[in-house]
């Protein structure tokens, strides 16, 4: 802690006052680990690409830039119909799962919510079970699991309403009441259906298989207006870290901006979800990890979690589909198996108080 | 003129009346201090004034209702400040204070060059310049209760209410934040309405007060008036001696009967 002891003041008394803000600092870092990750997943796999082959090949599609001849054509489908896409679709899923985990600390002020609290993981897993054990088309899983996921959020939110008007724990309880419902009746589903107990389990416990850009194009929607409608929050995130009445006496409509911000961090994590499975971990421990480097403000929080989200799934996923190549891990195992031991240490090492 | 009035308020918490048929008028620009024991609704009736708690009644500043104002226009016409004000983890004095433009920024976005300019005069007013950059986190009580006041202040309201301001402050720097909310309200034209427990100290600040003894207003009036030994031994239970200074402030001195008893007993051994 600093002392200023009145003789020697601690601040140039000219100095402008300005609100806190990100620097470029932490934003460059983050925009640079972010580069390096999306490049070393669209050229590391099973076909092998060259660096220097990807970059010109996507400075070529710049607009306004000619450059050709960076890769031939097959590599140039690779990169454009696999890896891309997968990129793209991974740090999208990342930040959005970020973001929205931000989102839900910020409005309950507790360090333990996260993406999933209000029941959109058991929804989400319970439709995609439904969807997968009735031989549904593989296309209309993510349908079934956004459904799903909006479902258990609808049940929790009238089940929270209905015990304790609007108090944050009354809804906390209900999310967790709808879990263990929904888990129940999908543990029922699944023991019925033994023989496509596998898929199911491969889809919970999370993958970003694409073919193309079908599952980019279906979530962007989603994740795009729920990611404005949480940074449109970043300064009242801010004011309700005083508390809920004072907050009040401040003139925030505490009540309106909880349900916007829930509203919104939840479509974009059904979303995510329909089309990822239920990768874990990314939504609490890259807000926190953030929160104990830089600082507090969601000003500060929301734009770094989404980039360093983004980097974490897209790096994980890398990690995914190489380790045991040309097999597949699923990438929710090894988020929390990257992220908790990482998080440990970061907790240990700052010390800072939630 | 009266700025606040407040009218036949009500208020149930748990089902215990806790305010009733509370009436209340406070003239512009003046001071008024609620006194009573605890438990007596002081805070109650600041914070049905603040909006923060349902209640029966009316409520109006300047002839405007408050009830069913938006809580960001609400926030414009009176400022609160809490008894014990939260000390957000992580955020400096600069932010602390931007947090009371609240009212005057858009939704979905952040401070303007106003809002700031607004800030900066305040942390000169309020000398916390110096302490811009430090953590709200790190100051001492005092600091911390001129940097609350300045979030208040930068509401630009009206109407200014404190919830025992001077609770967690040692005398020199409880005297020096009530001085100081004189002056500003001298200066800005503010009405002040205040909550204070001590008695001496409630009467140097106010213009008038108002004695609450549950949930109801038994004494109202000029301080001389309402600091009697007769109202506070029968509302407060306690043993006082009222003096009156040259200067025409009331000081109220506690005196312990017991030691009186313990003299005859052992004038009678």
């Amino acid at each position: 802690m600093k002392t200023t002891p009145p003789q020697r003041p601690a601040r140039d008394d000219t100095a402008p006052v300005r609100p806190v803000r990100l620097t470029a600092g932490p934003l460059l870092l983050a925009v640079s680990v972010l580069l390096v990750v999306m490049l070393l997943g669209m050229t590391i796999g099973p076909a092998g690409l060259p660096v220097r082959g990807v970059l010109v090949e996507l400075v070529g599609h710049v607009p306004g830039v000619d450059v050709a001849g960076g890769l031939d054509e097959q590599d140039t489908a690779v990169l454009w119909e696999l890896r891309v896409p997968r990129v793209v679709l991974g740090m999208m899923v990342g930040g959005m799962l970020a973001i929205a985990g931000a989102g839900y600390q910020g409005v309950f002020r507790n360090p333990l919510a996260d993406p999933y609290l209000l029941g959109v993981a058991a929804g989400a897993g319970l439709g995609a079970t439904f969807a997968i054990v009735s031989g549904t088309d593989r296309a209309f899983v993510p349908l079934f699991a956004f459904t799903g996921g909006l479902a258990g959020v609808a049940a929790t939110y009238a089940l929270g309403r209905s015990a304790g008007g609007r108090s944050v724990n009354s809804l906390i309880l209900a999310g967790v009441a709808v879990s263990a419902f929904f888990a129940a009746i999908q543990t029922y589903v699944n023991q019925r259906n033994s023989d496509s107990l596998r898929e199911v389990y491969g889809w919970i416990l999370g993958r970003l298989l694409t073919a193309g850009w079908d599952e980019v194009l279906t979530i962007l929607p989603y994740v795009a207006v729920a990611t404005a409608v949480i940074f449109g929050h970043r300064r009242l995130l801010d004011v309700l870290s005083v508390g809920q009445d004072e907050a009040g006496s401040l003139g925030v409509p505490a009540a309106r901006v909880r349900l916007l911000v829930v509203l919104a961090a939840t479509l974009g994590t059904a979303a995510a979800v329909a089309v990822s499975g239920l990768i874990g971990f990314v939504g609490i421990v890259v807000p926190h990890i953030v929160r104990m480097l830089t600082g507090t403000s969601y000003r500060i929080i929301l734009p770094l979690s989404a980039l360093l989200g983004a980097a974490f799934l897209v790096a994980a996923d890398l990690a995914a589909r190489t380790l045991i190549s040309p097999g597949e891990l699923p990438v929710g195992v090894l988020t929390a198996f990257i992220g908790a031991p990482f998080f440990t240490l970061v907790l240990r090492s700052t010390r800072r108080s939630w | 003129m009266s700025a606040l009035a407040v009218g036949r308020l009500d208020v149930t918490l748990l089902g215990r009346r806790v305010l009733g048929d509370v009436d209340l008028a406070v003239p512009s620009g003046s001071w008024v201090t609620l006194v009573g024991p605890n438990g007596a609704g002081k805070s109650t009736l600041l914070k049905a004034v603040a909006g923060a708690v349902e209640h029966a009644g009316s409520i109006g500043l300047d002839e405007v209702s408050l009830d069913g104002m938006r809580s960001r226009e609400r926030a414009r016409q009176v400022a609160f400040v809490p008894q014990e004000p939260t000390r957000p983890d992580g955020m400096n004095v600069v932010d602390y204070v931007l947090l009371g433009r609240t009212p005057y920024v858009p939704y979905f976005a952040v401070e303007s060059a106003s809002d700031v300019a607004v800030v900066e005069e305040l942390l000169d007013t309020l000398e916390l310049r110096e302490l811009a950059d430090r953590p709200v986190t790190s100051l001492s009580g005092g600091e911390f209760q001129r940097a609350v006041l300045a979030r208040a202040l930068a509401q630009q309201a009206p109407l200014l209410l404190l919830d025992e301001p001077t609770s967690s402050l040692d005398l020199g720097h409880a005297q020096q934040v009530l001085e100081l909310v004189d002056e500003l309200r001298v200066d800005r034209g503010l009405t002040v309405v205040s909550a204070l427990h001590d008695l001496t100290t409630a009467g140097q600040f106010a213009d008038r007060l108002v004695l609450l003894v549950d949930g109801e207003v038994v004494a109202e009036g000029p301080v001389r008036e309402v600091l009697t030994e007769k109202l506070i031994s029968a509302h407060y239970g306690a043993a006082v001696r009222v003096v009156h200074d040259a200067d025409g402030g009331v000081v109220v001195v506690p005196v312990r009967e017991r030691t009186a008893r313990l003299t005859k007993r052992t004038d009678g051994a």
